[in-house]
């Protein structure tokens, strides 16, 4: 998995949907297998009772063995969910009035990375090379070791988890310059194995997470913050909802 | 304080809600003098624009007297007379510092919606103006949070009266941008503006001072069309007239050369393609009413501009793309980059070139606000445009 994200050859690759992964089949040989034996037993089961049961199990039932014949869950395709041999992809770009050097510098930094990825909790730098990351996943904290795999200053930063240190994982940041002085544009490219594959994937969706609009709200964040200095809000601000007896710090209007 | 608040489709109301506060450095509070009812909170009230919610503060035409900073205000102080463009622009980001404020990339802090809905990235947050937009709380309100203080005030401070200098933060702006669109050769272009609400009346004094040969002006309202030719343009009632016709002859068979649309999404009109756009928009099957839109196309000479000021939501059904490739014609719309007009068209005010205080027909108090939204959409009882005193105290709706 490492390979196909660390590869050089990609990096000024064109950025849009790979529509063939959609297209194509998303589901671990393990997990067709599991949808497999499941789509036998309620089609065996089906068979014995009367028509409600016989449409009760053996409608899903049917619906399985689909998914395992054609090797695709349709919630994923649905969802949106980009794939690339069994690994989740995320790829999100924002341009940043700031020069490369100086954007560089601040992911280089990896222990600074939560404070605009909101999903990572911490990066702990353990020694030259590896770091100790931890994440919020949809059941809990996610933990894993990871090496740089590429840094190129003002241009470039790669890492990818340490084989069997937990969640397989791998990312790049690309930094470049906008035509036009218009500052650096920002490529973050992110692919993780959800620990139950597919399943695990649409799992996570339909708990509320959204990797890539999480990503792209980070990096919008992270883009004000270069920016302004601080990210605009209307968190507070007064309006009619739940609030029509209060008049705590009135003016003395009437 | 008392706000204008949105409570659901066609029911507003005057509430008592908590003062706005400070949230950033970079805001100050404003206590409003003079707020208006634009054409565009009307697509609020009726329900077009998509993410409103229970108790958001409408109002984007606002001005007044600032009464508190943050502290990394630097260009405004307390006391201070102000005007407050209706976009939100923070002025750092690249298409600001290109003048392309309604563009601005980090004036809206819901972006991930107006991204989903429209592709790319959301432009420029507004006051009172939906979720979508960002969220802000807006003016028609005793005070208000403007945030990027230091580029969203405008100090005035000559002594114009508030309702010469209030249309600043919107629809003169608006106008004069619709007319500049066009790229009007002086003494030789002829302009059509459709619908002579607030805005088309500011694009017809607009392409007048930009040396339009001649502007005509199409509405039904006749108290509209009276004002629009107070100023000398020519008007054209579409019930009582073939529209299409009528500007063919009005321009020797060329058609206008440019045609600002300045009605937007809830045109009214008629013919099948009208009956067709209403039966759709009630069904949610379309979001937009384009007659003004079509016939603005089909009018338009060759080589011409569409300008659209008019506000448009989503996607539309039928419209002439083949008469617009056909013709060569130009398409201009967009949000105004308030900020780029409110100096150079105080200017104007101040030197008596134009008094926009011509368009007001009504004076009210806040309280009557949601009584006078409704007068004001149905064009009952003269109404053009609405200015209210957030701090009058009695029912005193008065018609000038």
């Amino acid at each position: 998995m490492t390979s196909s994200v660390g590869r050089e050859s990609e990096a000024g690759q064109a950025f849009g949907p790979s529509g063939k992964n959609r297209a194509g089949a998303n589901l671990q040989p393990v997990e067709r297998l599991v949808t497999g034996t499941a789509a036998a037993g309620l089609l065996f089961y089906s068979l014995r009772g009367g028509l409600g049961r016989q449409l009760g199990l053996g409608l899903p039932g049917l619906a399985l063995a689909y998914m395992a014949v054609q090797g695709r869950n349709p919630l994923a395709t649905a969802l949106k969910i980009d794939q690339k041999d069994g690994a989740v992809q995320i790829r999100q770009a924002v341009t940043v009035d700031r020069p490369a050097d100086e954007l560089y510098a601040l992911w280089r930094n990896l222990e600074r990375l939560p404070e605009w990825m909101s999903h990572l909790k911490q990066v702990e730098v353990l020694h030259s090379g590896t770091s100790r990351w931890t994440a919020e996943g949809p059941v809990g904290p996610v933990q894993w070791n990871a090496t740089l795999t590429a840094d190129e200053p003002g241009q470039r930063i790669a890492w990818a988890s340490v084989p069997g240190s937990g969640l397989e994982n791998s990312g790049e940041v690309l930094f470049r310059a906008a035509p036009g002085n218009r500052g650096t544009e920002l490529v973050v490219r992110l692919e993780y194995r959800p620990p139950a594959g597919t399943t695990g994937a649409v799992f996570a969706r339909i708990r509320g997470q959204e990797p890539a609009q999480q990503l792209r709200e980070d990096l919008t964040r992270f883009k004000r913050i270069q920016e302004l200095g601080f990210v605009p809000t209307t968190e507070g601000q007064s309006s009619g909802r739940a609030s029509s007896d209060v008049q705590s710090a009135s003016r003395g209007g009437q | 304080m008392k706000a204008l608040v949105w409570q659901a489709t066609n029911r507003l109301g005057v509430e008592r809600v908590p003062d706005p506060e400070l949230l950033l450095p970079s805001d100050a509070i404003v206590r409003v003098t003079s707020t208006a009812i634009c054409g565009s909170d009307l697509h609020l009230l009726d329900g077009y624009i998509p993410t409103m919610e229970r108790g958001d503060i409408l109002g984007h035409e606002f001005m007044g007297e600032v009464v508190e900073v943050g502290r990394d205000v630097r260009r405004l102080r307390v006391g201070d007379r102000v005007v407050v463009p209706f976009n939100l622009a923070c002025g750092i980001c690249d298409p600001c510092s290109r003048g392309l404020y309604s563009a601005c990339d980090n004036s809206n802090p819901n972006h991930q919606m107006a991204e989903a809905l429209y592709g790319a990235v959301s432009s420029s947050g507004l006051f009172g103006y939906s979720h979508l937009y960002g969220g802000y709380a807006g003016g028609q309100a005793q005070y208000v949070r403007v945030p990027f203080a230091d580029r969203g005030g405008f100090k005035i401070e000559s002594d114009l009266r508030d309702e010469q200098v209030l249309f600043l933060t919107d629809i003169f702006p608006t106008g004069y941008q619709a007319a500049e669109n066009c790229g009007i050769v002086p003494g030789r272009d002829v302009v059509a503006v459709f619908g002579a609400g607030p805005v088309g009346q500011f694009a017809v004094r607009s392409a007048q001072m930009l040396g339009a040969a001649h502007v005509i002006v199409i509405d039904r309202v006749p108290e509209r069309l009276r004002m629009a030719a107070a100023c000398g343009a020519q008007t054209i009632n579409y019930e009582d007239e073939d529209v299409l016709l009528a500007l063919l002859e009005s321009t020797g068979g060329r058609g206008p050369d440019h045609v600002i649309d300045a009605v937007g999404l809830e045109a009214h009109g008629h013919g099948p393609g009208a009956f067709e756009d209403t039966v759709k928009q009630k069904m949610r099957l379309t979001f937009d009413r384009i007659t003004a839109l079509r016939w603005a196309i089909m009018s338009c000479a060759k080589g011409g501009t569409v300008s659209m000021p008019g506000v448009y939501g989503g996607l539309v059904d039928k419209l002439p793309l083949g008469a617009a490739f056909a013709k060569g014609l130009t398409f201009k719309m967009g949000q105004t980059h308030t900020h780029r007009y409110v100096e150079p068209l105080l200017g104007k005010i101040e030197a008596g070139q134009i008094d926009p205080s011509f368009v007001i027909t009504h004076r009210a108090s806040l309280d009557d606000a949601p009584e006078l939204y409704k007068t004001f959409r149905d064009k009952k009882d003269g109404c053009i445009k609405v200015v209210l005193d957030p701090w009058g105290t009695t029912r005193s709706a008065a018609k000038s």
